[in-house]
């Protein structure tokens, strides 16, 4: 365990100051790999949809780490380390395979499905030469095991013997939020990598902050896709790690703080030439155009309309991130619901009208944090705690991600 | 041929100066009105997944596109520089022809970076408006944003 006694303490026992060190510290970094990413959470690993058939395998990452999360020949998921045991080399370069074996190319060891060393390269040496030491045992060598589960379509993962079940992780209220969204087959549209010039508690931050979205995002607003006065709410679990945040449809009233804020937001009088992208189907027949949750730390479901995602935040270094967006439909999508799909993905992902902010203004943080040692950020707005709330000029989920954050952290 | 060569390449010029110049108003122009354009990922594209980054269904859409741009969308001040190779022929007429591009993204501070390698596959109608055009983008990450077209 490191020493983090030379961190700058948190500034007092509340929620509301977030020292700027935190983006920006490599030893704090450093200890997130190991309390929290290796720690006892649950990490997102895939969709199952991603890995539908029995003996096959993908790619992934819990924090840095490189992991293989496996379905075997069984259909039983599994994850370990994507690390030879040998000599460090990742076990499968790419996305994924398929088979009984992965084999490491360097010295082709090679494991089965559930992380088990299986073979070893001229184990008995070549001619009676060389060779492994007779006592050498394949069972005491092999890459570190996750437990591995699925929730709604989706499977987690965690290195921590001690972390609770997955369905006791997650909570109903977030398990509720979850399968409203993730009910059915699940059919992939494709994905989007974009790398983050920042932090990625940055990023985890910004999708909690539902107080930005009609003030950094002038797309939306300027639609009346969300504005604040819409009705809606955000619920924060009580580790505070969880959140959803929701929005419902057609009831926009006015309201005149918002008109007297003399918002950028707010320009009158601009129409879309070609409303088609904006004309969503209530496919979930409860009004609700916009449901954005998160699962402590790093994972996103996201529901803007009919534009259906989940979002993966893999640290990269202590000020780079790279976000995965996997975008998705259902299975039993008819023709015009499939193609309004693909068109509303021009809301979100790397260019999306609404989120390609959120892509820079981590990075304006990040750069803003430079010689702010000994500074915090203010985390006020709706109080104190990281309760759930009504309406959505509040930073209550916020403050939730530090409540759970620390908590892991030991800060 | 080689008219119709000549023809595509200036059109594949005309559209990356317009791009470059920040003269996307006169982008669009190089567009039909029913035209079909989506910025998608190599990746996704040889999966056959269907997702773009980008994805309008006729020029209406991409009008938009460039209206947000310049009035709700907010990004740090950039530039392009593109550089696209000789067309490559592949009907015509009507046309249809790939092109490899190189774009340099340039910010207002300075930094300059290979933002995006990838080809246009393009199709145009008689008079040599696109039609059809999907930029498939070598590079799977996307740096920060992506706001201007490629």
């Amino acid at each position: 365990m490191q020493d983090l006694s030379r961190l700058p303490a948190w500034p007092g026992p509340g929620l509301t100051r977030v020292p700027f060190e935190v983006y920006r510290d490599p030893a704090l970094y450093k200890a997130e790999q190991e309390r929290l990413f290796r720690g006892p959470a649950w990490h997102f690993l895939c969709m199952e949809a991603e890995l539908p058939e029995p003996a096959s395998w993908r790619t992934t990452f819990v924090g840095e780490t490189p992991v293989i999360v496996s379905r075997d020949r069984h259909g039983r998921l599994h994850a370990f380390e994507n690390r030879c045991a040998h000599r460090g080399a990742l076990i499968c370069l790419g996305e994924g395979g398929r088979g009984r074996r992965i084999q490491c190319v360097y010295h082709a060891w090679n494991y089965d499905l559930e992380g088990n060393l299986r073979g070893v390269a001229f184990e008995g040496g070549i001619d009676g030469a060389g060779g492994m030491p007779a006592g050498f045992d394949k069972a005491r060598h092999g890459p570190r095991k996750l437990r591995a589960a699925a929730c709604c379509g989706l499977v987690f993962g965690t290195f921590s013997p001690d972390a609770p079940g997955l369905e006791d992780w997650l909570g109903p209220e977030i398990s509720t939020r979850l399968a409203r969204v993730l009910g059915k087959p699940v059919r992939l549209l494709g994905r989007h990598r974009q790398m983050l010039p920042n932090n990625w508690k940055l990023y985890v931050e910004n999708v909690k902050d539902s107080y930005h979205a009609s003030l950094l995002h002038s797309f939306f607003a300027t639609f009346r896709l969300n504005r604040l006065t819409q009705e809606g709410g955000v619920e924060v679990d009580d580790s505070g790690g969880h959140h959803a945040s929701w929005s419902r449809m057609r009831t926009d009233r006015p309201n005149e703080d918002y008109e007297k804020g003399g918002l950028r937001a707010w320009k009158e009088g601009y129409a879309l030439a070609d409303p088609r992208l904006i004309r969503g189907r209530d496919e979930f027949g409860d009004g609700v155009s916009l449901q954005i949750l998160t699962v402590f730390p790093t994972f996103v479901s996201q529901q803007v309309q009919n534009a259906l995602a989940v979002r993966h935040v893999v640290p990269k270094g202590v000020d780079r991130t790279e976000l995965l967006w996997t975008c998705y439909g259902f299975e039993d999508d008819d023709p015009e619901l499939a193609e309004q799909r693909l068109l509303q993905a021009n809301l979100v992902g790397p260019a999306g009208f609404i989120s390609m902010e959120d892509g820079a203004v981590g990075g304006f943080v990040q750069r803003g944090a430079a010689g702010a040692a000994g500074l915090a950020g203010v985390v006020e707005m709706g109080g104190a705690g990281a309760e759930s709330q009504r309406g959505r000029a509040t930073e209550t989920s916020v403050r939730g991600f530090w409540k759970a954050w620390r908590a892991v952290m030991g800060l | 041929m080689s008219g119709l060569q000549d023809a595509l390449d200036g059109l594949f010029a005309r559209y990356a100066m317009a791009i470059d110049d920040d003269r996307l108003e006169d982008w669009l122009g190089l567009f039909a009105e029913d035209c079909r354009y989506r910025i998608a990922s190599r990746e996704n594209v040889e999966a056959g997944l269907p997702v773009s980054v980008v994805y309008a269904d006729g020029r209406a859409m991409l009008a938009d596109r460039v209206s947000a741009l310049r009035r709700a969308n907010i990004y740090e001040a950039q530039r392009y520089r593109h550089v696209i190779g000789r067309a490559l022929v592949e009907a015509g007429p009507p046309a249809a022809a790939r092109a490899g591009y190189h774009v340099a993204r340039i910010m207002r501070e300075g930094d300059l970076m290979l933002f995006s390698t990838g080809e246009y596959r393009a199709a145009f109608d008689e008079a040599l408006r696109i039609r059809e055009m999907t930029v498939v983008y070598d590079n799977a990450r996307i740096d920060t944003l992506l706001a201007l077209p490629l």
